[in-house]
Formats: C-alpha cells, sequence, structure tokens
C-alpha cells in the first residue's frame, strides 16, 4: 500500500477492513498481492481483494495487501495472487512486467500458491491469445488453455457447477477460450457462455490457480470459493486454518437470487 | 418535404396521443416515427438555421443539455431539445412530435440534443451536428460500450463528423485528445476547471492508464481566451465561470448541488460562448443558471408531506462517487435501489469500485432493487449497517416513507429504479409528469 492512491481503484483496504471487526488479528498475517489493480480491474475486480482482506480480517487473521504495478519491485511477500480484466490497452500496459516475473509466477503456481485470475488475467495466464487477424500472442502457460479474439462478445450473468459449490457472477469477454486436452476447467455452465458459448465449459483450473471469466465480481457472492482460497493461503502463510463465524446471511441471499432469477429454482 | 415524412409524423403523433392517454413511455411514438421514415430526422432538424448541437459523455448530459437550454433562451433563440432524458435517436423524435408541423416544420431557431455516446453516431448518420458537447468518459454500462477506450471512439467519430465546432473538456484525458481528430475548419472551444482545484478532479472522472505524454493537452493563449473555466466558491453553493477572453459570468448559485453539476454549467456556458460569439451577455447567462432546476431524478428534491426527499440517480462508478460526495456529507435517512435492467447496465460489478465508506455513521435504512441483495453485501463490505433488505422497488418505498417519516430522506436509485419510484412519487404528491418538464 506505499504506492499512491490512482482514481478510485486503490482504495485504502486492511486499516479500513480491520477496524470492522471486533476480533483480534491473532492468527497471523496473510499476504495478498493484487496484479496491476490500475490496468487490470475494470469490471471492479478491486472487490475481490476487499473480500479476501475482509474475510481474513472476519477470520481473525490479519491481512497485508499489496499492489503491484508494473516496473515495481516484487512484493516481499505472497500468500495468494489476483488478477482482474482490463482493456486492450490495459492489457498491453502490464505485459513487459508480466514477462518479466513469467518464471516466478510459473514456479509459484507450480508450488501451490493459490491464484484467482480473472478475465484478462486468465487469458494471459493461458498458452496463447491469438488474435483476430491471426497473430499468435504468447501467455505464461501456467494453464493449458488458448483464446482467440472473437468477433462477438460473451455478456450476461452465469450460474456455474464448481467444486466450491455453484458460482454466480457476470461474463463481458471476446476471446473465446479453449481448454487444452486433460486441462480441468473451473465449472461447468448452467447459465450463460462460459469460455466459448459451445463446450459448457467456464474457466480453468490447475493446482490452487482458478481463472474463470466471471467479474460481479466473483468472491463477495460466491463466500465459498472465497473461504476455499483463504484456507489454502492461510495454511501456506500460518501452517493452519482456523476459521471464525461469519455471518453470510446478505451473500447467500445475493447468490440465490440470481440462482433463482437465471435457473428457476 | 416528401409523402413518406408527413405520415411518418402523422403516425407518430396519433401514437403519441395514444401513449399519452394511457400514461405511457416516451420513446415509442418516436421508434413509430422512425420506422416510416428512417431520414424524419433530417428532414426536420437538418435546417434549423443555428444549426444542430449534440451534447454528449459519460455523465452530465441530461443536466448540461438543460442548462445550455435555458442559456440560449435567455439570449433570445427559439430551442428544440428532447428534455426528458431519452437519449436515444427515438426519444428526440418522440420529443420533437408535440412540437413539429405535418410538414415538418419545427418552430426551432437551433436543436439542442442529449445524446448517449452510441446513438450519438446514429443520429449523426442521419443530421451532421453542426455542434457538438463533449462532457466527459468513464466506465458506464460495460455490457453495452465493452470497453472505456471503445466509448471515446465514440465521440471521437461523432467530433469528426461535427461540421462547424466541438467544444472539448481540457481536464479529460479521454476527451482532450479528440483535438488531434477534428476537421481543419472545425473551431475548438474549451472548459474545464481553473487548475487551483484540479486536485478535486480524481473524485469526479476516470484514471487513464496511458503514459504521461499521451494523457492529455495543454492550452496555448488563444485557446484559453475562448475556455471557460469554473472557480467554485469557498461554500460550496457558488460559482464564478472564468472566461479568460471575456467577462467573467457569477459568482451565481445552482439550484443543483455538488461540483459536477458546477462543471456542467462551466460546459454549457463555454458551449454558449462558442455558438452565440458576440451576442452572449453574462448578465443574461448568469440569471438563467440560477433558475435552472435540477432534471428528474438528477439530485431533484420531492415534497414529502413537508420534508424533503431527494432522488439522486446513480449509473456509473464516477456518477456514484460523485453523488455521495455530494450528499453523503450531510447524513440523512437513505434508500439504495439497484436494478439492473438494460438501461441501467446490466453488470452491477462496478458497486466495488464506489467507496461506502462516507455512509458508514448513518447506514442504510433500506436498500431495493432487482439486486437489492448485492447492493446489502456491497455496503457490508464497507461496514455500512444496512435495515433491510426489500427487493420490491413500491414495498420498499412504502415503507422507507412510512418509517423515515418527518426527517429529510435520500434515495440514490439506477435508471429505471429512479424512473419506477419517480412514478411512484409523482402519483402521491403531485409532481409534474416524467417528459414534461416545465422549466428549462
Amino acid at each position: 500500500m506505499n504506492e499512491p492512491t490512482h482514481g478510485e481503484v486503490a482504495l485504502a483496504l486492511p486499516d479500513d477492513v480491520a477496524a470492522l471487526a471486533q476480533l483480534p488479528a491473532d492468527k497471523g498475517e496473510v499476504h495478498l498481492v493484487h496484479l496491476y489493480p490500475r490496468e487490470m480491474s475494470i469490471y471492479g475486480d478491486l472487490g475481490n481483494t476487499r473480500c479476501l482482506a475482509a474475510r481474513l480480517r472476519w477470520h481473525g487473521y490479519r491481512p497485508v495487501v499489496h499492489d503491484h504495478h508494473p516496473g515495481a519491485p516484487w512484493p516481499e511477500r505472497a500468500d495468494l495472487l489476483l488478477g482482474g480484466g482490463g482493456q486492450d490497452s490495459g492489457q498491453a500496459r502490464v505485459t513487459e512486467d508480466l514477462e518479466r516475473h513469467a518464471d516466478r509466477l510459473r514456479e509459484l503456481a507450480a508450488d501451490g500458491l493459490p491464484m484467482l485470475m480473472i478475465c484478462g488475467m486468465y487469458q494471459l495466464f493461458g498458452e496463447a491469445f491469438i488474435t483476430v487477424e491471426g497473430q499468435r500472442l504468447p501467455g505464461l502457460g501456467i494453464l493449458d488453455v488458448t483464446t482467440r479474439g472473437n468477433a462477438t462478445r460473451m455478456i450476461g450473468p452465469v450460474v456455474l457447477d464448481t467444486d466450491f459449490g455453484s458460482v454466480v457472477g457476470y461474463e463481458n469477454h471476446s476471446g473465446s477460450t479453449v481448454l487444452g486436452e486433460g486441462q480441468q476447467p473451473f465449472g461447468r455452465v448452467r447459465h450463460g457462455q462460459g469460455n466459448n458459448g459451445s463446450d459448457g465449459y467456464e474457466g480453468a483450473r490447475v493446482g490452487n490457480v482458478v481463472a474463470s471469466y466471471l467479474h460481479g465480481p466473483i468472491l463477495p457472492a460466491n463466500p465459498a470459493l472465497a473461504d476455499g482460497l483463504l484456507e489454502i493461503a492461510a495454511r501456506r502463510a500460518t501452517g493452519d486454518w482456523v476459521p471464525g463465524e461469519i455471518d453470510d446471511t446478505v451473500a447467500t441471499r445475493a447468490h440465490e437470487a440470481q440462482v433463482r432469477r437465471l435457473l428457476g429454482s | 418535404m416528401g409523402v413518406r415524412t408527413t405520415l411518418a409524423l402523422a403516425a407518430g403523433k396519433g401514437a403519441r396521443a395514444v401513449f399519452r392517454l394511457r400514461g405511457g413511455g416516451s420513446a415509442l411514438p418516436g421508434l413509430v416515427t422512425e420506422r416510416i421514415d428512417p431520414a424524419v430526422l433530417r428532414h426536420t432538424l437538418g435546417s434549423l438555421p443555428r444549426g444542430v448541437v449534440v451534447v454528449s459523455g459519460t455523465n452530465g448530459k441530461t443536466t448540461t443539455t438543460k442548462m445550455l437550454v435555458a442559456l440560449l433562451r435567455a439570449h433570445g433563440l427559439r430551442v428544440f431539445t428532447n428534455p426528458t432524458g431519452s437519449n436515444f435517436t427515438r426519444g428526440v423524435i418522440s420529443s420533437m412530435l408535440g412540437e413539429v408541423g405535418l410538414r415538418g416544420r419545427l418552430d426551432a431557431d437551433v436543436a439542442v440534443v442529449e445524446l448517449d455516446e452510441a446513438h450519438a453516431l446514429h443520429f449523426s448518420a442521419q443530421v451532421p451536428p453542426t455542434h457538438s458537447l463533449l462532457l466527459n468518459v468513464a466506465r458506464d454500462q460495460l455490457d453495452r460500450f465493452a470497453e472505456i477506450d471503445h466509448t471515446a471512439r465514440l465521440l471521437t467519430t461523432l467530433a469528426e463528423q461535427t461540421t462547424e465546432g466541438v467544444v472539448l473538456n481540457v481536464d479529460d484525458p479521454f476527451i482532450s485528445r479528440i483535438r488531434g481528430h477534428v476537421r481543419q475548419d472545425v473551431r475548438v472551444g474549451w472548459f474545464g476547471v481553473d487548475p487551483s482545484i484540479a486536485d478535486r478532479l480524481p473524485e469526479l472522472q476516470e484514471a487513464d492508464v496511458r503514459p504521461e505524454d499521451e494523457a492529455g493537452v495543454v492550452l496555448d493563449e488563444q485557446e484559453l481566451a475562448g475556455a471557460a473555466l469554473l472557480l467554485p466558491a469557498d461554500d460550496g453553493r457558488g460559482l464564478t465561470v472564468l472566461c479568460p477572453g471575456g467577462e467573467d459570468l457569477g459568482p451565481v448559485s445552482l439550484r443543483q448541488r455538488g461540483l459536477a453539476a458546477m462543471i456542467n454549467a462551466t460546459a454549457a456556458t463555454a458551449m454558449a460562448r462558442h455558438l452565440l460569439g458576440e451576442d452572449f451577455r453574462v448578465e443574461a447567462a448568469a440569471a438563467a443558471l440560477e433558475r435552472v432546476s435540477p432534471p428528474f431524478g438528477r439530485g431533484e428534491v420531492v415534497d414529502v408531506g413537508g420534508t424533503p426527499l431527494e432522488l439522486v440517480l446513480v449509473k456509473n462508478p464516477a456518477g456514484f462517487t460523485v453523488a455521495l460526495g455530494t450528499y453523503g456529507a450531510e447524513p440523512v435517512a437513505t434508500m439504495i435501489a439497484i436494478n439492473d435492467n438494460y438501461a441501467d447496465g446490466r453488470d452491477v460489478s462496478w458497486l466495488y469500485d464506489v467507496s461506502f465508506e462516507s455512509l458508514r455513521d448513518r447506514g442504510v435504512a433500506l436498500t431495493s432493487g432487482v439486486r437489492g441483495w448485492d447492493m446489502a453485501l456491497r455496503l457490508r463490505y464497507d461496514g455500512v449497517e444496512v435495515g433491510d433488505v426489500e427487493p420490491d422497488l413500491d414495498a420498499a418505498l412504502d415503507r422507507f416513507l412510512r418509517e423515515a417519516a418527518g426527517e429529510p430522506m435520500r434515495i440514490f436509485c439506477t435508471y429505471t429504479a429512479m424512473m419506477h419510484l419517480r412514478r411512484r412519487l409523482a402519483e402521491r404528491f403531485g409532481l409534474a409528469r416524467f417528459g414534461e418538464d416545465p422549466e428549462a
């Protein structure tokens, strides 16, 4: 949080979140790294970082949030990585920095570090992005997925079945993504388009790397997913996971309202 | 004027009469007319002696249009406008149906129309605007526009199609860099804020992630002489519009609150000076700006049995942030209604780009709308206490009016929620109907 604030994107996270919890934050520190909050957080993906920081605090942990900007040194510690969606100009601005940290990111992923990569960052974590003109832009190769630029955008509310239960969100992407052979999806589409509108898959998952097109942002209305990621992060950071009691009534109602509306059940 | 236009206008007028009897929507008669004669706008607006002015941008179109119309009327011009905030072409046509004869003659010197960024191009394909006033570009309805850069491109194209003059926002790099795209014979005018308050801009506009050298423009002396710059008074209500090449306007007090309204007044002043040239008179302009009432639902104050209820439209992160900055400092009983219909923007992710901390002290009595639960969830993550969630707008309004009776109230709402609530409020408290705003 040493970076200057910029527009609405960088909100002071840990302090005001800390003020919201009555519990002592005595279960240890968990470091969250938000990759490119300026360039790659166009659809409120900052909300995922805010959600995790708040939930950590509610669970009795101390969240430390690092905003990583292009060209800045790598944060001294990372227990969980977050990335969001941006527009093409934003994506172009982060490519160089992503390349610089490519080996590190691949190692961290292989080591089981939990990561949540949404939309544009999901695409950059794949094997390649093939533009409408046919140009092949290589990705980090952490996920065995290939994305093609598409003339029509896939836009609208989504409901998925995932390992973390049902997940609701909103997709807005022109890239059409195909999973490589043996690549596990993040979820199966019950409403919406998903990766490409045809194979019924959404997102991708390798180890603890979860990638998805869903905004929403995805975590607040899907607390099981949020806590699933936090459990892995907290175990890595502190050796244990001792969740607190969180009242998720409002999140559950928001989640159920969307499921009912979109699936009619 | 062709038979087709006459037929189209007759059909539209008929539809308008029917819809008005039923108290219905504002755009459908325009749609009927447009279907029969797609060129109806060119036939009616294309021949106005002082031209066609388009006002576009993400935030402030309705307020700025209303102010600009008031400024021009104060100078004796007969102005056609679409005062309803129905900012698609069919909305413009609907507005026109009441004023145009069957031969297509419109009794006006100039047209001032607000247009949604996408529909502005549909419009300009029909009627190339003589002038355009471009306000700002921010994240809004990304389910329609996909990217901010895309919205900026739409406005750039509109400027390219403008034939006589464009007025641009010097402080918004998405807008100011349009300077490099207008036709050579098109005059460029500017509005902005005085450099002494530039530090307040980040609360209003989108941060541009482009490198600094591409960020914006600096005005030379000649350009500055034609610019209008906002200097707010310390009391938060008054403002002066500095006109470096002429007489300053003000101090005046607007009836609509907040910095955003002041910037809109500055933009309207810049365009009025640009259009009127030597004929622009600061006294007339100042008096006109002081009289303009807030448009429907944009900080409009409804008298609820002796206590004020403010209806505040919020559509995107920049707009909500500004609204909270303007109104949040005076805590009152608050309701927030969030819908996600097409006109609202179907994706509510943007709520996470707004900080609601200013509501923490007083809390929010009710959240409502289709996404009422999502709004309550968002507030929970900012530590704002929520009294209850009632997704049904009518039930929520009833409860809110009952439970907050006797104290000042405020409702923040998205577009279709605002339309719904305002209709109910109009029935109960005898307000002017939508589209019949008598004052300009």
